[in-house]
Parts: structure tokens; sequence; C-alpha cells
């Protein structure tokens, strides 16, 4: 147990909080802090010039191999980026469903015509990506997909159905979509993962509008949208296993900064309780402990699950979601209460705005990647090797 | 950047793990308990000889292991799993760590060497207080009289003090707090303890109207800070046991579940069960980064200001986590839970009793709020 860092990954910390001291300027100003879930819908145009801005210092897809277009990082080295880039402010990034979900598939399951072809937009942050793969009725049970996608005679698909939670859909020039291509079968046999271009004839996208105003999620609509024979990723019936080894790939190294975004929260929530005078009430003061113990808590924990610690059993790992996206959701409850009725009025105030979007949009963190039902699920047979639940035989 | 532990360190765990398993199974530490020692002495004599444990932290100079808050903590972890009743606690987390951090070097000279070769059985006060070792003063007053020292009043609290060869005991003086090294054969002397409703650690008062020489004061002045280090490593072996006697709740939950059928099946296949074994988990895993971290810390250079901090919150959290799932251990074993026989009512009494130690859960957030919310905080109290 050590957790003293090197010479080298000290300097490597000091080059990326150098380069965004440099860059996150002039226009780029007005985004610090901002974007991200529960904000995406500030800036969008800005913040995919800042993905160009951070792709000419190269600083987009850090951990891919070089071969790919990355920069190669070590594991450390990627957490100290997540970590700098967070602590510097850096907005929410437009690029990450195509930084950490899409491209990680291709490389691990495209082919290289596909890898050829999406892989540079990716790096250069010109590309953007979309999710599809929840359903109304698969939400929790993922593998209920009902999207149905019919190989034509020139091998292409075409794709009828609907997908839902797609967020930034409107902002994104492709999405990936887990569909049925295999009539009959059910459960997570016969599907594909398939590319497509979002402007297309066959698919219209609407907004959800969420309890909290904001729309950054979608439902997108297919109806005869064709994906090229060459979009198709692994073979037919591969779709569950690429759509897996990718939610895999999104627990990782950006967790660390996503707490550093988390310490910024709790940082406002401290300000709000000393502005507030709340910092001298007992109860508020006994949660801003509590809070702050947690957030001890997740980082501990990551440091944990990057070091490997418990190898077979990865309880650290388990726990992770459930533990930040609950803890989330009491920062958001304790910074209304502190707010009081300051916070009952829909506010721009940059002391007050983020709180709210914080508290509204912290439902959300226990319902989507596996509600905290879900979650305990998996805890319970997983870590503790528990009784699986009932589930329809797969066909 | 590295919270993997060493290849020595899961030596020395897993060693512990068997052999507590051996020696301190649900009957062992119930014959220990009701022993008039109120511990197992061949357990504690393997302990202390072949096993070596009592010389984990203490520096290679004085004959001891020279290894760190790690392996102590990973220590205490199996030891709070089995609710182990020994001097062990008393003599090496509590005793030696004040000797390291507050003595001079002749008084870790005399007496570091014999807790090393676990020759020596000591004990301090382990107070209800998250303030620090000063509470365990006030009600101690030493009074200097020609080339000696008399010591008047009480010390409360010392676990597993009643056969002790050495008290270390914090008194008021003109000049502050002391630490002073009081054989336990002193005269006038008593030594009176009681025996509380967790049966595996006993804590005694000690009457004092003693005189004792000049050099039984041994607390160094330039070691101003080991008062507030020794105390928070404190509790970090404290939580670390209660790491430990938390995840047994768990695991005999667990196990009972899986076996007792309701209805038919296994109760361990309802959601309703599976979800709070589940939540206990969590609860487990948070406490145990949390402890980890800190000994980490601890073991590291961390300074003493964020020292506090860390075990201070790893205190907080496993006060709660262990009644927690003390509590939940009772309920999901249903009518036998609540009997004497089943082993839950075990660990319940040592959450209840051990919530308090050092600080309770309230007590230290409302330190840690205190630090966070200072006028002057900066970036130690923040830093993530």
């Amino acid at each position: 147990m050590n957790l003293q860092s090197t010479a080298a990954d000290e300097a490597f910390r000091n080059d990326i909080a150098a380069w965004m001291r440099a860059h996150l300027v002039g226009e780029y100003a007005a985004i610090r802090h901002r974007g991200g879930p529960g904000d995406e819908e500030a800036d969008p145009a800005l913040r995919k010039a800042w993905e160009r801005e951070l792709a000419k210092g190269g600083w987009t897809c850090v951990g891919w191999p070089r071969e790919f277009g990355g920069r190669g990082l070590s594991i450390e080295q990627q957490v100290i980026f997540h970590e700098e880039y967070a602590r510097a402010g850096g907005p929410g990034r437009m690029g990450h469903i195509g930084e950490g979900l899409i491209g990680p598939a291709l490389i691990q399951y495209g082919s290289a015509a596909q890898k050829q072809e999406f892989l540079p937009g990716i790096v250069a942050g010109t590309t953007f990506w979309a999710q599809g793969y929840s359903e109304p009725g698969a939400g929790s049970d993922l593998a209920n997909v009902q999207t149905r996608a019919e190989r034509q005679a020139d091998g292409s698909w075409k794709v009828t159905g609907q997908k839902i939670w797609t967020s930034l859909a409107h902002e994104s020039e492709w999405i990936f979509v887990l569909a049925r291509g295999e009539a009959g079968t059910k459960g997570n046999k016969g599907l594909v993962f398939l590319l497509l271009p979002l402007a297309q004839p066959g698919i219209e996208i609407r907004p959800i509008r969420q309890l909290g105003g904001g729309s950054e999620f979608n439902e997108v609509f297919f109806d005869g949208a064709v994906a090229r024979a060459e979009h198709l990723v692994g073979a037919v019936g591969d779709g569950w296993k690429v759509a897996m080894g990718l939610l895999e790939a999104e627990r990782g190294t950006s967790t660390l900064g996503q707490q550093m975004h988390f310490l910024h929260e709790l940082e406002l929530v401290i300000a709000a309780a000393r502005a507030t005078g709340q910092d001298r009430n007992p109860g508020i003061r006994q949660r801003i402990a509590q809070a702050w113990m947690g957030l001890r808590v997740q980082r501990y924990n990551a440091l944990r699950m990057l070091s490997g610690e418990s190898t077979t059993l990865r309880r650290e790992a388990l726990i992770g979601k459930y533990y930040w996206s609950n803890w989330h959701r009491d920062l958001g409850k304790l910074a209304m209460d502190i707010l009081g009725p300051l916070g009952d009025v829909p506010s721009d105030d940059p002391a007050i705005r983020p709180l709210q979007q914080l508290f509204f949009f912290s439902r959300a963190d226990t319902i989507y990647a596996g509600t905290n039902e879900i979650q305990l699920n998996l805890i319970a047979e997983r870590g503790l090797g528990m009784p699986r639940e009932a589930r329809p035989a797969v066909g | 950047m590295n919270f993997a532990l060493t290849d020595d360190q899961i030596m020395i765990r897993d060693a512990a793990e068997s052999f507590l398993a051996d020696v301190a199974d649900s009957a062992a530490v119930r014959k220990a308990a009701a022993d008039p020692r109120g511990y197992d002495e061949a357990a504690w004599r393997r302990i202390a000889g072949e096993l070596g444990w009592c010389g984990i932290p203490v520096p290679e100079a004085h004959g001891g292991l020279g290894l760190g808050a790690v392996e102590l903590m990973l220590v205490q972890e199996q030891i709070g799993r089995r609710l182990l009743p020994s001097p062990f606690f008393a003599t090496v987390c509590l005793a030696a760590t004040v000797l390291r951090e507050v003595a001079s070097d002749a008084a870790q000279a005399e007496f570091l060497p014999r807790i090393a070769a676990g020759a020596l059985r000591a004990s301090a006060p382990l107070p209800s207080d998250a303030g620090g070792w000063t509470a365990a003063a006030s009600m101690l007053r030493a009074t200097p009289e020609s080339g000696h020292w008399r010591l008047q009043g009480v010390a409360e609290r010392l676990p597993d003090a009643q056969d002790a060869e050495l008290l270390l005991l914090f008194a008021e003086t003109a000049d502050g707090p002391g630490l002073f090294a009081v054989p336990a054969e002193s005269q006038g002397l008593q030594v009176v303890t009681a025996e509380g409703w967790d049966g595996t650690r006993r804590f005694s008062r000690v009457l004092l109207d003693a005189v004792l020489p000049d050099a039984a004061r041994i607390d160094e002045a330039r070691r101003a800070d080991g008062y507030a280090r020794s105390f928070a490593l404190a509790q970090l072996y404290v939580a670390a046991e209660q790491l430990g006697a938390a995840q047994q709740c768990l695991d005999l939950t667990v196990a009972y579940t899986a076996t007792r059928k309701q209805f038919g099946r296994a109760i361990a296949g309802f959601q309703a069960v599976k979800h709070r074994c589940a939540e206990m988990m969590v609860r487990i895993e948070a406490l145990r980064s949390a402890v980890y971290g800190a000994a980490a810390q601890a073991a590291g250079d961390a300074g003493v200001a964020s020292l506090q901090l860390e075990c201070a919150m790893a205190k907080a959290l496993g006060s709660d986590a262990l009644f927690a799932c003390a509590q939940e251990a009772i309920q999901l074993h249903g009518g036998v839970g609540f009997t004497w026989e089943y082993d839950p009512q075990l660990y319940f009494k040592r959450a209840q009793a051990s919530s308090h130690w050092l600080g309770s859960a309230d007590a230290l957030r409302e330190g840690i709020a205190g630090r966070l919310l200072a006028p002057d905080n900066t970036p130690p109290a923040m830093a993530v």
C-alpha cells in the first residue's frame, strides 16, 4: 500500500494542469465546470469546439492505444489526466460516448474498415455518437430488445423500433443500436450491433422533458432506417457480447475525475452553507461531514479498484455505482436543504443553479446504468453468492 | 500510488485469519470471556510468542518487526471478526502506540522491547471522547514532590487492565497533561474491573494515591504531536476491529439465510433478504476502503491534521457500519437471532460498546465538520 506518486507522475500532472490553464481560457472560460450529466444542454456548440481544441493538444482518447490514434497512457496516467481535467473545471465531455464506449468497442470487436472509418473522427473530436440500448420495454431487462433489424438483399439492415434515454442524440451524427437481427429469438440471443447515421429519413428524434425541466435525453424512433452491411459490428448474434463488453469499459479510470467534479459540488454546498448561515446548524454540519466522508470513501474505493486489491471478488467494484449514485443523490438533497427557500425558485446564480441541477438530475443517478434494485441484486448474487433472481428461459 | 497489499501483508493477514479460526471460534470466545482472566491464556501465549504479533508496530531497534499501521490494521480486522478477547489490543494497539508517539527514547527503550517480546502486558485509557487523550487526564492529578511524583485520583476506562503489568496513564500536571508509566503493582493503586455486556473486552478503573519515581513521567516535549497521532492511530485500530466484526455479521447472515427454509425455499432467495445483505456489504466495503485509506495515510507521510481527519472518519464509519450490520444480523436470523446461543448478540454488544470508544460517530462528524467549515479551511481538509 502506497499513496505516494512518482516524480514522473507528478511531472505529468503538472503538464496537464499547465495545458488546461493555457487553453481553458478566452471563449472557453464560459464552459468551465459546465456540461456533463444534468447540464448537457450547456452550450453544446462551444463544447464541441472545445473537443477539437482538446484533440489538437492530443488530449482526447488518452487511454486508447497509439495505433488507433490514442495517447497510450498507463492506468495511473489516465487517472491523473481525468483528475486534473476535472480539477481545472474541464467541461463535461461531448465526446465521451465515442471515446469511452463505441471507440473501445470498435477497437475490440470492429473490423479494420470500421476502425479506419470511425476512430479518427472520435479522436479528432469531430464525430459525436449516441447510444441506442434502452427501449420502453427494455430498461432493467435490457436484453428484452424489441427493435427489429431485417437484413436486405444487398446485405444492408432495415431497422424498425424505438430507443429511449439516448443522451445527446440531437447533438450526434451517429448512433449504435442493439437490435433483434434474427426473427423469433428472445433475450440476449439473436441480437445485432449496428452503426447508423442519425441524419436519415427513417429516424426521428424527440426530446424527453425531464423532471428538472431540461431535455438531454431523447426518444429515437426507427422506421425502416438503414444500416449499411459493413456497419454490423461482430457477427449476427454477437450483439449482446459487444454491448456488454462496452458496458464493462464504462467503469474505469474516469471515476476519479468524476470524484473531482463531486468535490467541486461539495465545495459549492459548503459555500452555500456559509452564505446562508446553515454552517452553524448542527444537523447540517453532521451531513456535511458525512458527505465529505462519503467522497473520501469513493476515492479510496476507486484506488482499491484500480490496484486490483481483491482480484477475485472485486467487491469494491461491485459497490461502486450504488455507493456513488446514492451519495450524489443525498448531496443534492443536502444542497437544497441548505438553500431553503432560495432553492425553490429556478435560478441562474452560479452559486445556486448547479445545486438545483444536482438536486434534480441526481434522481436519475440511481436509475440509469442499473437501478439501485438491480445493483443490489448484482451485489447479493455476485458479491455474496446468494441465489439468482428468476429469469425467463432464454430462447 | 498503489493500494494493493504486498505479499508480506497478505501473508500476515492470512496467517491471522487461519490462526484465529483455530483458536477463536464461537465456543472458544465464549469460554474466554467467562474466564476469570477475561481471555484465553494459551492463545495469548501463542500470539505473544510464536506469532510475534506484539512486535508488529515496534521498531527493529527495539526488537520488533518494524512494520506499521497497515499490518497492525490487517491483524486487528481479523481479531475483530472473531471478537478475540486478548490483551493484544490494549498492549500493542494502545500502549505501544502511545509509547511510540509520545514517550521519551529512554522509556521506549525500556518498555518496547518487552512488549515486542510478548513479555509485558500493558494498558492505557480508551476514553469515550472524540477530543483526544486529555479527557483521560482530567480526573488524575500528578504533583511533583521532592524527587518523585504523587498521582492522585482516578483513571477511567482501561481495557483489559485486569492483569496488565504496566499502566500508561495521562495525568494533569502544572504544565498540562503528562504521560506516566505506572507499574500495576505500585503501592496505593487499585484496579477495579467491571464485566460489561460485551464480555469480550473488559474495562477497569484505576484508583490511585501513589508515589512514583521521578522517571515515571515519560512524555517528551518534542513529541507534542504524538498525543494527536497516537489517538488517531488508536481510532484506526478500533475501526479495523469494527470492520472485521461487521464482516462477520454479514458472513454469519449469508450462511444462515442460505440454510433457513420458509415457504419451501431458502430465505436467501427473497429479495427482501438479499437486498439487505447487499446493503450490509456496501457499508462494509465502504468502511474497508476508509480503513485501508487511513492506514495507508498513517503508513505514509500524512501530517497529523490529515491523519486525524482520516482516522476520525474511519472510526465514525466503523461505529455506524458495525451497529447497522449487527442489528441486521439479528433481524435476518429471525427468532434465533434473539437467542444467547447464536452469535449475532455478541457482535451486537460489541457494536454498542465500541460505538463510543474514542468518540461516537456524531461527535467525530462534528469534529470533521469543524475542520471543513473552519474560516481558514484550506486544501488539506478538502483535498481528495
